[in-house]
């Protein structure tokens, strides 16, 4: 089991698709959060300087502009673990690593453990740029940065925690999904396009509120605790999910797309 | 250093209606290279994969020694493998390649170095395997085959790809592992690109064996190529002697018989001869017959 982690563990570090990821992203999460961190900074001054304004509720802007990480970033993780499978698939490359490890269980588990770090690292990274441009912003335009506070710390934790489960979300995805472009088309359709429409259509009532509180991105937002897309909108009487149901949530989700492409594809004859 | 035998015994595989392998039963013998021939779609490479834990038999089994290789101990240390199949991540060097499967089977990073120093692609070995020709991707699948120094090798197809140079280099190192006592099998659809190689020989045709054996017992009789002026004369007089002759424009071919015999029965017959050219049909010829009815000798 240890030979086929360290097996995993190269394979994920000597192709260039990781750090390609983690640059983007740096970049987009950075970016994201400068602004928000900068836009929220201003408005926070205009809504002050109005007649009887008070400006934004202490503390609710760092935690938007620092959970960017996962708001926006949570794809890359996932794309990561998915890209772990197809392109082993794609490269026909499943050969050689069942001829070096037959138990192809034990493969699975390994790659599950390596893209689960690997996410975890995503997560640091995504943190460094969250916090550390975004915190820039705040100090610079003369807003609190909250860096003090064990909640942004507890937040921090709970963002690279959601990062590693995106990740292994994606090696049940791939695993489901072996054909790398039809993988990572349905991972974008349903991210970027399939999920917010559903997330913003169940929030009309609550019944489908109470549904919709499940979906994946729903549930990583409960887990991390604050989301730029569930701080402003998307108000409804229904509470979203503890951090704890929605990091089950998003655990169950992972565990069980895996052990559908376990039982299927992974099993497949490989020719 | 002695190899298990292969062991195949009854193995079969149906895709649908499609007996792509069927009834398979023989045995590779350690300290010889066995080729296992057949042509493209005959069923080798789904028998190689089901051996390999990769293709689930229909029934049978493939065995090293009695064990399969799903529950070999070591698995890449017991026996090499190099398929047909490029398989590479084109991002990876060599060497990161040859690295990531020596992980997963335990085996030390000296014997890295020694399979790409062995295959002859060490000075390559940093560079991305997208950038490799067809030859030196063969030359890379071998050293994943020799990387646990195993004492049985499968090669799926190895001569594939490689330049002339290439191939004598790869026909002595197969004799020089079969000669260090590993069992050496290897596929081919050309009997003549291994007929240089091989101990003996494995043809199956449709999924079914045609021929096993050495190479002598696959030798075919000799033809004789005969000719005269008066060719109806010379017909008449072989067809009298009970002998049958295939016209072609280089003259009569007729098997059989010996071109002492024809000279003689010419004389007798008065018949005069402007040509008696003993040939020996090639062992192409033989493969092509067996493969082509898909009966041919049998087992």
């Amino acid at each position: 089991m240890i030979a086929a982690i360290r097996s995993e563990l190269l394979k994920v570090t000597t192709t260039r698709a990781w750090w390609i990821l983690a640059l983007i992203l740096f970049g987009y999460v950075g970016f994201t959060a400068a602004v928000l961190a900068l836009l929220f900074g201003t408005l926070g001054d205009q809504l002050a300087a109005q007649p009887g304004g008070q400006g934004l509720p202490a503390g609710t802007v760092p935690p938007i502009v620092y959970s960017t990480v996962t708001a926006v970033g949570y794809v890359f993780p996932l794309i990561l673990g998915t890209l772990a499978v197809t392109s082993e698939v794609r490269n026909q490359t499943l050969t050689p690593t069942f001829l070096a490890q037959p138990r192809r269980g034990n493969v699975l588990v390994a790659k599950l453990v390596i893209l689960a770090v690997a996410g975890a690292v995503f997560g640091v990274i995504g943190l460094v740029a969250s916090m550390g441009l975004g915190a820039t912003v705040l100090q610079l335009t003369g807003n609190e940065t909250a860096l003090d506070s064990s909640d942004t710390w507890a937040l921090a934790g709970r963002t690279v925690l959601a990062m590693a489960l995106w990740a292994i979300v994606g090696v049940g995805v791939g695993s489901l999904i072996q054909n790398q472009v039809a993988a990572i088309v349905v991972v974008l359709a349903f991210t970027q396009f399939i999920e917010p429409i559903l997330r913003f259509g169940a929030s009309i009532w609550d019944w489908t509120a109470e549904v919709g509180r499940f979906l994946p991105g729903a549930a990583s937002d409960a887990l991390v605790g604050s989301s730029i897309f569930t701080a402003f909108g998307m108000t409804s009487d229904v509470e979203p999910l503890q951090w704890w149901q929605g990091g089950l949530v998003l655990l169950a989700i992972a565990v069980v797309v895996s052990v559908i492409g376990y039982l299927t594809a992974w099993r497949r004859d490989i020719t | 250093m002695t190899g298990s035998t292969i062991e195949f015994r009854a193995l079969s595989k149906h895709f649908g209606a499609v007996r792509a392998v069927d009834d398979l039963t023989f045995t590779v013998q350690p300290g010889a290279v066995t080729g296992f021939l057949g042509p493209n779609g005959a069923g080798k490479t789904t028998s190689l994969r089901m051996l390999l834990g990769l293709v689930r038999p229909t029934s049978g089994s493939a065995t090293f020694g009695g064990v399969p290789y799903r529950e070999l101990p070591r698995p890449l240390a017991t026996v090499g493998t190099a398929l047909e199949a490029a398989s590479f991540n084109p991002g990876r060097s060599a060497r990161d390649h040859l690295r990531v499967y020596a992980a997963a089977a335990g085996i030390p990073k000296s014997s890295i170095e020694r399979a790409l120093g062995l295959t002859g692609i060490a000075e390559a070995a940093d560079r991305r395997v997208g950038g490799f020709s067809l030859g030196m991707r063969q030359r890379l699948g071998l050293a994943f085959a020799l990387l646990g120094d195993p004492g049985v090798l499968v090669l799926d197809e190895p001569i594939n790809g490689l330049d002339p140079e290439g191939i004598r280099w790869i026909r002595g190192l197969l004799q020089r592992l079969a000669a260090e006592g590993r069992t050496v099998l290897v596929s081919s659809h050309l009997l003549s690109e291994v007929q240089q190689s091989v101990d003996s020989v494995v043809i199956i045709s449709r999924g079914r064996i045609v021929h096993e054996g050495s190479l002598d017992s696959l030798a075919p009789g000799t033809v004789v190529v005969v000719d005269s002026p008066d060719r109806a004369g010379l017909r008449a007089a072989l067809a009298a002697a009970g002998l049958t002759a295939t016209e072609s424009e280089a003259g009569l071919s007729v098997a059989g018989s010996s071109a002492t015999d024809l000279g003689a029965l010419a004389l007798r017959a008065a018949v005069p001869l402007s040509l008696l050219k003993p040939e020996r049909a090639g062992l192409e010829d033989v493969f092509l017959d067996l493969v082509g009815t898909g009966e041919g000798t049998g087992r």
